[in-house]
């Protein structure tokens, strides 16, 4: 039995309000896979993530984690097992230093101060985030909290990873660095984002959502050579897809004089 | 708006004077609260129309911002700032209380002037006190020595919260703010309208924000408990620390130095 299989099986969430954010979602993601969730603005990628590790419950449907069901019950073992990486880091960093936040998971685990110790010191040199161990989170830049963030959860020896829109708001060059740290993770890995770019470096599987229901479920090339289904997903191909911008302009320019 | 991301600026800043590495700031965290309370219990027990008695109080500000190498500038400017305020207290004792009770020469002073003045003394030492408790400190180590001294955890846990999230908060207000400003250009805008339905946007944030980092809290197994990690001791140097400082401040309070020293000099020189 491998604790790394997440199955979603015909889940439906209804928010109080009566939205139906999620309609019928089924899928199967197992060990070591590296997906990307992709969708339009309220598509409802955020409502997934959150029924992931029990934040919601379901209207109807339900979610195996390693072939666990996700219960009341197993809540516990599942946040144990699925790493969440929020969108905000804000959100995620709310111990006074680097050190605490990441030791918060570990501690709440019952490990022993050593214990706790030692693993703070190997996520925080993992994400290469050493230097920072006794700042307070608000005197990092956006790049840092984020790398601190995801050590939070990495310490808590996670075999699933779970993250919301990981490269937003980073610059180019930590976003780089970010994507080089998420490409050497061996966990399995879910990612939301609209940054198509990362989603085609770093996931071999994309899923499409579109008003609460999966569209597609593919490779990732597949799925973003097929024009029909991004444009009625409101999505478009990865700027890396799409040729150059140059080259295409001139190729325009001496087609019309052609033309002339 | 500027000016309280100025004053939360300068919190920033004071917080970074923790990170020094002078004998006061490697002191257990406890002995320098604990140090902190005893003076300022010493200085507002005085009587309300005592001066004299305070003034030998200025010893300890003056050691602690020497000894822990602080910024005595930066010190004062927060100090004043919190000035009007006491004024504001103050001020209507000389109007009440026209008792002479000085005779300097021609000139009388009456209590309401000198409960005004010791007020103003007394406000400056205990604000100061705290400043350079914070400065040498920090606010972090304050509540979690705070905590380890008796301290409800609930109440520690929401101080550092609030500290955490003060930030976060004066940059979101403070975004708000300058989105309005640039809307109302230069003029009232909607008037105080404006401004209500802008804290309930901010009182709504909030509230989201606290629920998402709570899911962020359960989803890294928090079961309600907070669990310190930080190990630190209270040795020799901090009970020498607490001891020497608080007899200082129990003698000066029973005993009025500044009238002990006046008598010996005027013994010496009749």
């Amino acid at each position: 039995m491998s604790h790394h299989i997440v199955e979603v099986k015909n889940l439906r969430h209804v928010y109080p309000d009566g939205t139906a954010a999620l309609k019928d979602v089924s899928f199967i993601i197992t060990h070591g896979e590296s997906v990307g969730i992709i969708g339009a603005n309220g598509a409802g990628k955020s409502t997934l993530l959150q029924h992931l590790n029990g934040c919601l419950e379901p209207s109807s449907g339900a979610i195996h984690i390693g072939h666990t069901p996700l219960s009341k019950g197993t809540l516990p073992d599942i946040r144990r097992t699925i790493g969440m990486v929020f969108q905000d880091p804000d959100d995620q960093l709310f111990m006074p230093t680097v050190f605490d936040d990441v030791a918060f998971g570990p501690l709440n685990l019952g490990y022993t101060p050593a214990d706790v110790e030692q693993r703070v010191t190997d996520v925080l040199e993992l994400v290469g985030a050493g230097h920072l161990r006794d700042k307070p989170p608000y005197h990092l830049s956006g790049g840092e909290k984020k790398r601190v963030a995801i050590a939070t959860v990495l310490s808590m020896s996670p075999d699933i990873l779970v993250m919301d829109e990981p490269t937003n708001g980073l610059d180019p060059f930590a976003r780089r660095q970010l994507m080089k740290l998420l490409r050497d993770f061996k966990h399995t890995r879910i990612f939301t984002s609209h940054d198509l770019d990362m989603v085609l470096e770093l996931c071999e599987r994309v899923i499409v959502l579109h008003e609460g229901e999966v569209w597609a479920d593919g490779p990732a090339l597949e799925i973003f050579n097929n024009d029909k289904l991004l444009a009625e997903c409101r999505l478009e191909k990865p700027f890396s897809m799409q040729g150059c911008p140059v080259c295409r302009k001139q190729k325009q320019d001496i087609f019309s004089e052609s033309q002339e | 708006m500027a000016s309280i991301q100025n004053a939360v600026l300068d919190l920033k800043n004071l917080d970074l004077l923790a990170n020094g590495n002078s004998a006061i700031h490697r002191l257990d965290a406890r002995a320098k609260v604990l140090i902190t309370l005893v003076f300022i219990l010493c200085v507002v027990s005085n009587n309300r129309y005592e001066l004299t008695t305070l003034l030998p109080f200025f010893i300890f500000p003056v050691v602690m911002i020497s000894l822990a190498d602080l910024p005595p500038l930066f010190i004062l400017r927060k100090i004043i700032l919190l000035c009007p305020f006491v004024v504001a207290v103050g001020i209507f004792n000389p109007v009440f209380d026209q008792v002479i009770l000085l005779q300097i020469g021609p000139l009388g002073i009456s209590g309401g002037w000198i409960s005004f003045a010791s007020i103003l003394v007394r406000s400056i030492l205990t604000v100061g006190a705290a400043f350079i408790l914070v400065g040498v400190t920090g606010f972090t180590a304050v509540c979690q020595a705070l905590e380890r001294l008796g301290m409800p955890q609930v109440f520690a846990v929401q101080l550092l919260f609030l500290y955490r999230y003060i930030f976060v908060l004066t940059e979101e207000s403070g975004r708000a703010s300058r989105a309005r400003e640039l809307r109302s250009c230069g003029k009232k805008g909607q008037g105080i309208g404006s401004y209500s339905s802008m804290v309930g946007h901010l009182l709504l944030r909030t509230w989201q924000r606290a629920e998402r980092i709570h899911m962020a809290m359960l989803a890294r197994g928090f079961t309600g408990e907070f669990h310190a990690s930080r190990q630190s001791r209270f040795g020799a140097s901090e009970i020498r620390f607490v001891l020497a400082w608080s007899t200082l401040f129990i003698f000066l309070r029973l005993q009025n130095v500044s009238q002990l020293l006046g008598s010996l000099i005027t013994g010496l020189f009749p």
